[in-house]
């Protein structure tokens, strides 16, 4: 009998497969297949929760896969605070793209192949957020990955798109480098890849500081591809070439986020290690700066809200590196929802307005897209972190966490974390007012605008209701809500180092709030003078504008020198060296017999002097000295 | 009965030549059914060696021997264990799927080149299970022969010159390999009194630690270079590129096998201690390899050329894992030999299938091949990340072992050879991307997919692909014993060897026996 995790994994997978084999001659059957096995995967994963809620936890070996000498590694399933969180977050998120896509992708010709790739892929994350031990982990783990890379580059007629794809699964491969070899020290050092074994044994002090620091800091590389933080974070703006949904679904609310799902499952490594949870915070306020900052420019809808992704990541690692585990899978559940729902909102802009993405187009649209843009304002509420939206909990959370940490400089992680704050609800603001208030700046296009079709505003509306209520209902009392029940007990209580010292909780909360209407506030004054989306000739807007050159870096300082050394391997080292040392021995010996050929006439007095010479020759050796 | 399995298989198909060469003459089409009707009978026939296959014992199995040329100890004697029984099956199955892509692509020949085919079946079987080394020698060049008459006939454009090149080098190694060969049943002779090539018997022989310098670096060379190892590579490219489809099926699927085979069965076992020597050369050169092959096969704008390269960095990924001289390296680097067979012998199927339709194998003539044949693309894009070592899939199993014991071996190996992981899917997703992805030329817009012979040529491989990647213990669990027995000799003797030089052999064998129940200490506590 299979249990109810494999039932929940096999569903959508089962989906995968008859609409990407039948999808031929489904059509929009398809869809609905692979809509009602993720639906089925939904309803099983909040009666998972509830068993867990319950106290009912599973860690099961299906069977062994791989096995070699003292090496073992099992498909098996892993269920507790944890992977039900994940699970219900995955799913409900997963349901409800499904159901927009089918007015999203209605008229796709590939729309059979869509529902085939979107299954395959939550059947691969439900495998990376339920796997039992590290190595099925990375199973589900690179499958997102293909996926991601499948559905980035979907319209693969247009270059840009499988550009996308192909840099999205290449930059990933560099993470999984890391991955990979933190899971060969870990076994190195303690033998096993389980997590309960892992837990146990490095708990139990088998593992040196040092080794789990470089543990720590390996499986964080693959982190840092996976959730895009920086220096791997370059895929994940250019992954909006994707169909909309998928953007919202992968690239926002599920796959980017397996990183901190894996620092906070490999949470006894970081704790062993203060240097790895530093070294995470760090990185993660540092790429939420700087993504925020290239979202504070740019003009385009999608990659706003990509390049809020990747800063919004880096505040989950802030969480986790701090050691507020809950803070960081709090942030990560709330974010699903208000990221999820932001997506879907631009991804119902961009129909009503042919795929314009660009938003000094937009204008005015609040008039004619009333679902669509006050579900967009909420979403946007909710990530500025003004209470009592969700994003304002997790955030809080995060924040206070870091505040009170012992982590090197942590007075100043919250006080970039402030500053990211402002900029957040600033760049945020500014996409609503531009999109949605003012004048149309494009006649035409605002006249052919309208609100999108009920499959597509129903999930809106009930992601904005969980945009609106589960941080709160989860979350409240700040610290001591349910979520802490809940995920406490696994991932352990973060550690006040400071104590109750310094700026009390509630100055804290004022603070955040004042950063997030701050924001707020910013926007709409330069949304009145009109300087909102106007060009600027400043050399730093430029810079922005530009991302920081970090693309144009990466090109110049890795690809095209990789490319040369390439090049001249296989024409100077293949080509010159080895085949000409191989048709250089075929050369001489050609030559020697064209040489010893000439010997050959055929004619008796020519043998005869030779002989003669050889013969005197020899003589003349034998008898010298 | 049983016994004599192995030679039944290994000669059906020569036997099959035979009729070939009688009934079709100028009749092309009871050529191909003679010859795809053979294959699958050798096919059907190995299958047993698999079902009953016995994964308990290290010792040979389906042994078959009788004395040929008495006076001078050399005797017909074939057998396999878990270091060969795969590599037969996978031969086996090859050469039906190349035998049945070559059904509308070969119509020059048709009598002669099916005969080939099943001669260098033959000729390959009787590599993998000989357990005489005369016999191995004779069948080693035997199969030279064919090999070399599909590359120089059926072949493309500059196939003299490749197929010339394939000889040369290959002669080149083994010719030093026969040289070894004599020495080492002269050396026996002279200290036994037994003069043998019987393999069994020489395996229990220790050749002293300066001639097995020597004869390690003559089979060495030999196999090095039909693996290919850096830098020993060059000759692959071309004969890939000019070889027709099923030649390139049959010689990354199986042909280059014979090069870490042979390391397994010879190197390894006749000389522990001059491979303890040369160890750390070869993984350093295995990594080079796998590296230097994938940085190359970036730059390829032929398909064929392209997958050759690919083919030299797993190959070091194989070789690597075998020196690595751990279970999970050794087990690791048998299941890849299968895995490359598999996903290198299917990418070429693939390529020759687009080839055929398409007479071009510059990757800039293609695109958009996704709007056009889709299935095609489906099982290119699956048959892509079997090759990159996609988790789920076959190929990562094999790398992810020889990895975890190269890292064991080697850290600094073990993360150089890691960035092969990276580096393979830049070149393959780059073919990818320019070959199935991007706008429909004009040339393209017209190509049919896949038709059914084709899906049945591609289906097994596919299903394979599956079940490797998922359930790799139906294969792991057959080389086990073997290769964990391999490993203990070689480290026994290695022992012994740096015992004797101490003049203290009974230190060594208690030294021996400690370190032997260490181990299966810690094989229980596991």
């Amino acid at each position: 009998m299979l249990t109810t995790v494999e039932i929940i994994i096999l569903l959508p997978l089962f989906g995968a497969i008859v609409s990407g084999v039948f999808g031929h001659w489904l059509k929009k059957s398809s869809g609905y297949v692979a809509t009602a096995c993720v639906g089925a995967a939904w309803l099983l994963g909040l009666k998972t929760l509830v068993d867990v809620m319950g106290g009912v936890g599973v860690d099961e070996n299906v069977y062994t896969w791989v096995s070699a000498g003292s090496f073992t590694a099992s498909v098996g399933f892993l269920v507790d605070p944890l992977s039900a969180i994940m699970l219900v977050t995955v799913t409900t998120v997963s349901f409800f793209v499904h159901v927009y896509s089918f007015g999203y992708m209605h008229h796709d010709a590939g729309f059979a192949r869509f529902f085939a790739y979107l299954n395959l892929f939550v059947f691969s994350m439900l495998v990376l957020i339920l796997a039992n031990n590290y190595l099925l982990m990375f199973v589900g783990w690179e499958g997102v990955g293909v996926c991601s890379y499948l559905l980035i580059g979907f319209w693969y007629e247009r270059k840009s798109a499988s550009d996308a794809g192909k840099k999205a699964f290449i930059v990933n491969r560099i993470g999984d480098f890391g991955f990979l070899i933190g899971i060969f020290t870990m076994f190195g050092y303690l033998g096993t890849v389980q997590f309960s074994e892992v837990v146990a044994k490095a708990g139990g002090g088998a593992l040196p500081a040092s080794a789990a620091t470089g543990i720590a800091l390996l499986l964080f590389l693959g982190a840092c591809g996976k959730s895009a933080q920086f220096p791997l974070y370059v895929w994940l703006p250019d992954a909006m070439e994707g169909p909309t949904p998928v953007s919202a679904l992968i690239h926002a609310a599920t796959m980017v986020t397996a990183g901190v799902y894996v620092v906070a499952r490999s949470n006894v490594l970081y704790t062993l290690s203060p240097t790895a949870g530093a070294v995470v915070a760090w990185v993660g306020v540092f790429t939420a700066l700087l993504a925020a900052s290239i979202a504070l420019v740019n003009t385009d809808i999608k990659r706003v809200l990509a390049y809020s992704t990747v800063s919004q990541l880096g505040y989950m690692f802030i969480g986790v590196g701090v050691g507020a585990y809950t803070a960081g899978i709090f942030h990560l559940f709330t974010h699903a929802f208000f990221k999820g729902l932001m997506f879907l909102a631009a991804g119902s802009v961009m129909h009503a307005m042919s795929n314009e993405l660009d938003m000094r187009k937009y204008g005015g649209l609040l008039s004619k897209m009333k679902v669509t843009g006050y579900t967009f304002i909420i979403g946007t509420i909710a990530i500025a972190g003004i209470p009592p939206l969700s994003g304002f909990w997790s955030k809080d959370l995060i924040l206070a966490g870091a505040y009170h940490s012992h982590v090197p400089g942590h007075a100043a992680l919250w006080a970039l974390g402030v500053v990211g704050a402002v900029m957040t609800s600033f760049y945020m603001f500014r996409l609503i007012l531009m999109t949605f208030f003012g004048q149309p700046r494009d006649a035409h296009l605002y006249d052919h605008a309208h609100e999108s079709p009920p499959s597509m505003t129903v999930p809106l509306l009930v992601l904005a209701v969980g945009a609106i209520f589960v941080g709160g209902v989860t979350g409240y009392p700040l610290e001591h809500g349910w979520i802490n029940h809940f995920l406490d007990p696994v991932l352990g209580s973060p550690d006040h180092g400071s104590g109750g010292a310094g700026l009390s909780p509630s100055v804290l909360i004022g603070i955040s709030v004042a950063a997030g209407l701050g924001g707020f506030v910013l926007a709409l004054v330069m949304h009145r003078s009109g300087r909102l989306g106007a060009d600027s000739r400043q050399p730093i807007h430029k810079v922005l504008w530009n991302k920081w050159y970090v693309d144009e870096a990466y090109d110049v300082s890795i690809v095209r020198p990789i490319h040369r050394l390439s090049m001249a391997l296989w024409t100077i080292f293949d080509t010159i060296v080895v085949d000409g040392i191989a048709n250089g021995l075929g050369y001489t010996v050609k030559g020697i017999s064209w040489v010893s050929g000439r010997f050959q006439t055929g004619r008796t007095p020519t043998y005869a002097m030779w002989m003669l010479f050889g013969t005197i020759a020899m003589i003349y050796a034998v008898t010298l000295p | 009965m049983e016994s004599k399995l192995l030679t039944y298989l290994i000669f059906l198909p020569m036997v099959g030549a035979v009729l070939i060469g009688i009934a079709g003459k100028g009749r092309d089409g009871v050529s191909r059914w003679l010859a795809l009707t053979v294959s699958i009978g050798t096919f059907a026939m190995s299958v047993p060696l698999f079902t009953r296959f016995d994964e308990t014992t290290a010792a040979m199995q389906f042994v078959h021997q009788v004395p040929w040329v008495e006076t001078l100890g050399i005797s017909y004697a074939v057998g396999i264990d878990g270091i060969s029984v795969l590599l037969v099956l996978i031969t086996t199955l090859l050469s039906v799927l190349a035998i049945l892509s070559s059904w509308t692509s070969v119509t020059n020949r048709v009598r002669e080149y099916m005969i080939s085919m099943l001669l260098l079946e033959t000729g390959i079987l009787g590599v993998f299970c000989s357990l005489d080394l005369f016999l191995f020698y004779v069948f080693w060049e035997a199969m030279l022969i064919p090999m070399y008459l599909l590359i120089g006939v059926w072949g493309g454009e500059r196939r003299i010159y490749a197929a010339i090149k394939f000889v040369l080098f290959t002669l080149a190694g083994s010719l030093l390999m026969l040289v070894a060969i004599i020495y080492l049943y002269f050396e026996h002779g002279g200290a036994t009194g037994t003069y043998t090539f019987d393999l069994m018997v020489l395996h229990k022989y220790s050749v002293d630690a300066d001639s097995q310098s020597l004869l390690f670096l003559a089979f060495f060379l030999s196999f090095a270079i039909k693996v290919p190892l850096f830098p020993l590579h060059t000759w692959l490219p071309d004969a890939h590129v000019e070889a027709p489809t099923a030649g390139s099926v049959i010689l990354a699927g199986v042909l280059l096998k014979m090069g870490t085979y042979g390391i397994l069965r010879f190197c390894l076992p006749l000389f522990p201690l001059a491979t303890a020597q040369y160890t750390g050369m070869i993984m350093v050169l295995s990594v080079i390899g796998i590296v230097y092959g994938a940085l190359v096969a970036m730059v390829q704008t032929d398909v064929k050329k392209l997958v050759a390269y690919s083919s030299v960095s797993h190959l070091g990924f194989i070789v690597l894992g075998i020196f690595a001289m751990n279970e999970q390296g050794m087990q690791g680097g048998i299941l890849q030999m299968v895995n490359h067979g598999i996903s290198t012998g299917a990418l070429f199927l693939v390529v020759g299938m687009i080839y055929e339709r398409r007479h071009t194998r510059e990757i800039s003539d293609f695109g958009g091949l996704a709007k056009v044949v889709p299935a095609f693309s489906a099982v290119f894009l699956i048959t892509t990340l079997s090759s990159i070592g996609l988790p789920g899939l076959n190929g990562f199993v094999g790398e992810f072992l020889i990895l975890l014991g190269a890292f064991q071996a080697n850290l600094t190996l073990g993360v150089v050879a890691t960035s092969g992981v990276v580096l393979a899917a830049v070149y393959m997703l780059w073919m990818f991307q320019r070959v199935v992805w991007g706008d429909v030329g004009e040339a393209n817009s017209k190509l049919q997919d896949l038709s059914l012979r084709e899906w049945l040529v591609i289906a097994p491989l596919l299903v394979l692909m599956v079940w490797i990647g998922v359930y790799s213990d139906t294969f792991t669990r057959r080389t086990e014993v073997s290769s964990r027995h391999l490993i203990q000799m070689v480290q026994t003797r290695q022992m012994a060897g740096a015992g004797k030089s101490m003049a203290d052999l009974q230190l060594s064998e208690t030294t021996i026996a400690g370190r032997t129940s260490t181990r299966s200490v810690g094989e229980q506590g596991k």
